[in-house]
Parts: structure tokens; sequence; C-alpha cells
């Protein structure tokens, strides 16, 4: 089974390999914001994939908080791409 | 028992290695920017909930001693049915306000 989840593991690293095309060359911010996104949320996979080779539990809650940020950090960039400021009154 | 598990658990992951190759190749593939988040945001989530799902389970028969770690999973899990979907909305949102044209047929790809 520690087989299948190195394999996992590898596939998982090169889709995000593949996005990172589209997050490097994509025209417009727009393409890049959703890139980011998308290899933000493979992370999460990754890591939890990463505790189950190594058998760490530790990185599931390392994954619980970069879930969060990736959320925080998308939805920050959105309201400036949309409003020119984060903080709106 | 344990064989069948695994093969349940392996049939989960492959499920959702293969959402996600789809969902990578629809961005890179697809004309225009609202095509693209169409294919990321749902194959996206839908192929990151099948592999965690298939860890949890993987887990609940394989380490019984420690039956609270597959809850940390679960809250992986709800939190990314909730957010992934939010935050693609977020974005499109943000590129429609901001006159992002949509792609019509005949159009050169963007």
């Amino acid at each position: 089974m520690i087989e299948v989840f190195l394999a996992i593991g590898l596939l998982i690293a090169l889709t995000i390999l593949l996005s990172l095309y589209r997050a490097a060359l994509g025209p417009g911010v727009f393409n890049r914001v959703t890139a980011v996104n998308v290899i933000g949320t493979k992370t999460i996979v990754l890591l939890v994939i990463i505790g189950y080779y190594f058998e760490r539990p530790l990185f599931f809650d390392i994954s619980l908080l970069y879930a969060v940020l990736n959320f925080i950090g998308t939805l920050a960039f959105a309201k400036y791409l949309e409003r020119g400021e984060v903080w709106s009154k | 028992m344990v064989e069948i598990i695994e093969i349940i658990v392996m049939i989960f992951l492959a499920a959702g290695i293969f959402f996600m190759f789809t969902g990578v190749v629809g961005l890179l593939r697809l004309p225009d920017f609202y095509t693209r988040l169409h294919a990321t945001g749902k194959c996206d989530t839908l192929g990151e909930v099948l592999i965690i799902a298939g860890l949890l389970l993987y887990h609940l028969f394989h380490y019984p001693e420690t039956p609270l770690v597959p809850v940390k999973l679960l809250f992986l899990i709800i939190f990314i049915f909730l957010a992934n979907p939010t935050a693609t909305h977020a974005i499109m949102k943000a590129a429609y306000n901001t006159g992002v044209k949509p792609w019509k047929k005949g159009d050169a790809r963007m």
C-alpha cells in the first residue's frame, strides 16, 4: 500500500507541474489566479498523502492550515482585483 | 477483509487521480478563462474529496487505535466542499465585473 501512496503522490506532483504552465504563461491575471488556486488545492491532498507515506499524522494539521490560507488568499486576491482594495468601507 | 478494503481504497484513489487529470487537461486546453474555471472548479473538488475519502477509509481499518485522526480528514473534506466552489465563484465574479469578455465561436483562443 506504501507503493500506491508513492505513485499517487508522484501523479499529483505531475498534475501540479502541468498546471504550473498556466500559472506561468497564462494570458492575463485571472488565469494565473485560477492556476494558483488549483495548485494550492492539489497541495492539500499532496500533504495528506505525504502524511500517510511517512506515517506522520502531523501533516494533517499542516494540511488543514494550508486549506484555510489558500481559501483566504484566493478570496483576498479576487476582491482586490475587483475593487482595487481589500478592506472596503 | 483487509484486501477488500485495500482494493476499495485503490478504486477511490484512482477515481480521484482521474478527476484531477481531467481538471488539468481542461485548464490547459480550453479556449478562455471562464471555461477553464468551469473545468477546474468541479473536477478538482470532486477529485480531492474522493482521494481524502479513500485515505479516511484506509485509516479507519489500518489504524483503529487512533480513531480521532480521521475526524481531521472529515473536517478537511467538509471545508474543501464548502470553500473550493466559493473561491471559484469569487474569481468568476471579479473577472465578470472587471469586464473580461467570454469566448465566442470563431474568436481566437485567449
